[in-house]
């Protein structure tokens, strides 16, 4: 019976030495980490004394000078400058945390490995999934996380058009932005109005695609139709031709005096039916924009769960029917309390993206009436939703990015959160610890 | 009982009647306007507006002002040459982090699992003046490349999400015996899981394929010159400007864009159904 522990490394020694990055390695007989790291931290502080700690200083003062100082570019290569720290910061601990634990392996086996091509060995085994997701990192780290960080900041700043660098400079102003939405009359109204019509769209056009679309796959799923293979071609059309080419297409075709529908369908229509329709205002009644809008948007969409809900019923065990049909079931109760319940498990948080798919749909909005007609205020159309407001508050003839910038921030908190709340309750992530 | 066999093939009859009713009026809700736009490609160029028109004079003159004419061959081979580029970016990265995520267990999945999926929710207009000043500091104003990776990169979230999902669908015996047998790390990815996801990344070729085609938003922001367009800006403005709408035009080039798609989009059509109901759900 032991009663000393085989004390070869001292686990915090170790920890505290690495503070300086390397030297716990040394001390732990890595010589080949130790190099590594401690060049790792060389580079590091040269660059936080050459670059970094004027970029910061930058960043926090915006300019000082106008024409000689660009707020923006400061702002950006502050945001680099911040993603490089927390990326070195990230470095720094699993230094600390890696020499513990070399220690600690030092003292449980009474040996560890001390030669590069050993070393080397155990990398590329624990490293190897990071290894394989360092690609996506990049990529995402570039295309979204710094974006979004400059967005984050913008928000807190007076950016517009008052303010374009290099010839005027760009000064923090704290929460004002998210104040004014909300305190400033203008925008306030706006505000109301453009995000009451976002969710009424959202909720219409993703509900109305998702009816569609289960009715669509429910109905063609009988066995007794007859060319179903013509049916699924003609149905999947709509998600197969690039939706820029349809939007502008039906832009031409809801034309009030020369579109097709007023021109053909609706004399058509009053012809078979006995009926007296006039022609629609569809580009010039917000109304009836909306509405075209909606039913646009459902003919786009509804292939995407058609083909999705298919593949579900496909999967429905047979026997759960011929259960249901010997209980007495008829068609309703059968789809009722089977089909339906199969169909919303299976799909549910491809349904949520969904929705927040439409709630950030810009290009139906911006390409079918450019958001008219007409203007609710402070920019925007009568038929714009938050994203394409945005859109119009960033590249407008007297653009006010701070503004935009805190909009988007608040309308991606209030999707996210949603989606993470019907996320949670659908139990998206339910199976993901089994796995 | 009789009474009760007629009842029921009436309903039947019934049935049959509103089901083929049904499909029928979706389809032609659906080939309606493709159709009219489609035909107006071969008409007269004076026509504003497409409509179904079957005394018109067929002529193939707007193609030829199309190539003629126009700078359309500059978009499409523009739009074809950061499409192909997405494509193959985009599969290998999102293959590779769906392997992983699917096949290794290590410190922090779980939690970059979460944020993938709600990095992917942000809209691409939240980064939209950065991009810009971005794409000002590093000079890609106009260029390619910057486009290239910002579809690469936004496209990475929600397909990492189902690739790793159609991932899980392959048997992990398989990998782990392959193991045992002592295959590498590269090799169980390369010659056993791989070439078991074909369906899945002809898939995920095709949708990183299309988003170029199909963005108007990012391309129409970054991309200046006239010869530098892709095909979604420059078919804007045949149809954009209210005074001269050269609408024959565009359904010529919306054709020729939409064709090739098409036609891929069906030949892998099949693919689809595993690809969404294994990756896009639980299971």
């Amino acid at each position: 019976m032991e009663t000393e522990p085989n004390k070869l490394k001292d686990v915090r020694k170790a920890g505290f030495f690495s503070l300086i990055p390397g030297l716990g390695q040394f001390y732990n007989k890595q010589p080949f980490k130790g190099v590594l790291f401690l060049a790792i931290f060389i580079l590091f502080a040269i660059q936080m004394i050459v670059a970094g700690i004027p970029a910061i200083n930058d960043f926090i003062t915006l300019g000082s000078v106008p024409r000689v100082d660009h707020s923006l570019f400061l702002l950006i290569k502050g945001s680099l400058q911040i993603i490089l720290i927390a990326i070195f910061l990230a470095f720094y601990l699993l230094n600390i945390y890696d020499a513990r634990r070399v220690a600690a392996i030092w003292n449980l086996k009474g040996t560890a490995n001390t030669s590069t091509k050993a070393i080397l060995k155990n990398a590329w085994d624990a490293g190897f999934p990071y290894l394989l997701t360092i690609p996506a990192y990049v990529a995402m780290t570039f295309v979204i996380i710094f974006p979004v960080l400059v967005t984050l900041f913008t928000a807190f700043t007076n950016y517009d058009f008052y303010h374009i660098p290099p010839f005027r400079l760009i000064d923090w102003v704290g929460i004002k932005n998210f104040l004014n939405i909300f305190s400033l009359s203008s925008y306030r109204a706006t505000f109301t109005s453009v995000l009451s019509w976002t969710i009424i769209w959202t909720l219409c056009a993703t509900t109305g695609q998702i009816v569609l679309g289960i009715l669509t796959a429910c109905v063609v799923n009988q066995p007794f139709i007859k060319g179903k293979k013509l049916f699924r071609i003609i149905f999947l059309l709509p998600w197969a031709v690039p939706a820029f080419i349809t939007i502008m297409s039906f832009s031409n075709i809801f034309n009030d005096s020369i579109g097709a529908i007023n021109a053909q369908v609706i004399p058509l229509l009053n012809h078979l039916l006995f009926t007296d329709i006039p022609a629609i205002s569809w580009k010039t009644d917000p109304f009836w924009t909306k509405v075209a809008l909606i039913m646009i948007q459902t003919w786009l969409g509804f292939p995407y769960i058609y083909v999705m809900v298919t593949g579900v019923l496909q999967s429905i065990p047979g026997d759960l029917y011929e259960a249901a049909i010997i209980d007495g079931a008829n068609f309703w109760q059968k789809f009722r309390r089977i089909t339906l319940p199969m169909i919303l498990f299976a799909t549910a948080p491809v349904l949520i993206t969904q929705y927040t798919f439409n709630f950030n749909n810009f290009s139906i909005i911006y390409l079918f009436n450019n958001g008219g007609p007409g203007s609710v205020g402070a920019g925007a159309g009568s038929s714009d939703i938050l994203i394409s407001w945005i859109y119009k508050l960033t590249t407008g003839t007297s653009p006010q990015y701070a503004m935009a910038a805190a909009i988007t921030l608040m309308i991606s908190f209030i999707v996210i959160a949603v989606s993470m709340i019907a996320f949670k309750k659908t139990n998206a992530f339910g199976n993901e610890e089994m796995m | 009982m009789k009474a009760l066999m007629k009842n029921q093939k009436f309903t039947r009859f019934w049935n049959r009647f509103f089901t083929y009713a049904f499909l029928i009026l979706l389809s032609v809700i659906i080939l309606y306007p493709l159709l009219i736009t489609a035909s107006s490609a071969f008409r007269e160029s004076n026509i504003v507006s497409f409509q179904l028109d079957f005394h018109s004079h067929w002529t193939l003159d707007n193609f030829r002002q199309l190539f003629t004419q126009t700078l359309y061959p500059e978009w499409y081979k523009n739009t074809l040459i950061i499409a192909v580029a997405t494509m193959v970016l985009q599969v290998v990265i999102v293959t590779l982090a769906g392997y992983t995520y699917s096949r290794y267990r290590f410190k922090g999945r779980k939690y970059s699992l979460v944020f993938f999926l709600i990095i992917q929710m942000v809209p691409t207009m939240a980064a939209l003046t950065a991009f810009y000043v971005l794409a000002n500091i590093l000079d890609a104003l106009d260029t390619y490349w910057f486009l290239t990776l910002l579809y690469v990169g936004g496209g990475i979230p929600m397909n990492t999400w189902l690739m790793k999902g159609y991932f899980d669908t392959v048997p992990r015996d398989l990998d782990e015996s392959a193991r045992i047998d002592g295959a590498g790390h590269l090799r169980v990815f390369w010659q056993i899981v791989l070439p078991l996801v074909k369906p899945m990344l002809a898939v995920q070729a095709l949708w990183a394929f299309m988003g170029p085609f199909g963005d108007y938003l990012l391309a129409k922001f970054l991309l200046r010159t006239p010869e530098h367009l892709t095909v979604a800006v420059g078919l804007q403005q045949f149809i954009s400007n209210p005074t001269q709408q050269k609408v024959t035009l565009f359904a010529a080039g919306a054709i020729l864009a939409a064709l090739p798609i098409c036609i891929l989009f069906f030949f892998l059509q099949k693919n689809f159904v595993s690809g969404l109901t294994s990756g896009g759900t639980k299971g």
